[in-house]
């Protein structure tokens, strides 16, 4: 089998496994949480508007207001099992880079080596991100869109980029770079609202948080473990 | 053990592919997965949004 199918393969199957227990996790955990979080997003409506602009662009709106010229999925059966979908397929991309990047160092050997590639990517597409921009709630203040998603593609490569250096990088030189490229983005800072004030209850949120951060872990274990123990019966000659 | 003799004969197979052909076939791999993570987490598109928001906001990408 080629690599690349052998890895397309492996991260479909990982995937889908670490996806469906994630899906459930969220339905039971975070879901809740976020409709909960959009009973607010009426009354907070002025005020959020009131502290930043970039809130109100129009696909964020258009999915909360739910305006009738923009599609969005019913409540319920259809909203749940698009988020069900979009959890494997989320689990499928995350796969195919922990799955590509671990073939550059020789590919995974079982559960074990998976599982510790899981953590690496729990630390670098969920908590270095995190610190700088917590998991978030409809209705809360928030900067730029665009500005984010840079800081936070940026952050998630430069952690990735450090994790590397000091696992693998055979000096402590390497290492001291790798320690440089995970702290830098956090020098730099996350895009952040002019204000932080939010309709959304403290606790609410700071459930939402816990919620999103244990589901990613479980999520995250769950795909390097089940990426490690797949990966040398996909590996097996045939061609 | 069937699948230890697997994992060598394996592991010698991958060995014989050419450096290239490995670099090109995870370097694809690894777009497919920035392709992928790019339209749930990341699309601009309002439908798309609309319909990856739960995942987006319950897995901490930048929503809206």
């Amino acid at each position: 089998m080629s690599l690349f199918r052998t890895i397309l393969f492996v991260a479909a199957l990982a995937g889908i496994g670490a996806g469906l227990v994630g899906s459930a996790i969220h339905l039971f955990t975070t879901v809740p949480l976020i409709l909960a979080a959009e009973t607010f997003e009426g009354a907070g409506e002025a005020p959020a508007l009131a502290t930043t602009d970039a809130h109100e662009h129009a696909p964020g709106t258009a999915a909360h207001s739910h305006d009738e010229e923009e599609w969005g999925p019913a409540d319920g059966l259809e909203r749940n099992g698009l988020t069900i979908v979009f959890t494997v397929l989320t689990g499928f991309g995350f796969a195919l880079l922990l799955v590509a990047a671990s073939e550059v160092m020789g590919g995974l050997k079982g559960w074990h080596q998976g599982l510790l590639w899981g953590l690496a990517g729990f630390a670098a597409f969920t908590l270095a991100p995190g610190l700088g921009l917590p998991p978030e709630l409809p209705a809360m203040p928030a900067a730029d869109l665009a500005a984010r998603q840079a800081w936070w593609i940026a952050t998630v490569a430069a952690t990735a980029g450090g994790l590397a250096l000091i696992a693998f990088g055979r000096s402590p030189l390497l290492a001291a770079l790798g320690v440089a490229l995970i702290v830098a983005p956090h020098v730099i800072g996350a895009p952040q609202p002019e204000s932080h004030e939010s309709p959304i209850p403290e606790a609410l949120h700071h459930s939402f948080v816990v919620a999103s951060v244990g589901a990613s872990f479980v999520f995250w274990v769950l795909l390097g473990g089940l990426a490690g123990w797949l990966r040398p019966r996909f590996a097996a000659p045939s061609a | 053990m069937e699948t230890a003799m697997q994992n060598r004969a394996g592991a010698t197979a991958a060995s014989h592919d050419s450096l290239a052909s490995r670099t090109v076939q995870i370097t694809l791999a690894a777009l497919l997965g920035v392709f992928v993570l790019g339209g749930v987490g990341f699309s601009h598109i309002s439908a798309v949004h609309n319909a990856t928001h739960d995942v987006r906001h319950a897995n901490a990408f930048p929503c809206h």
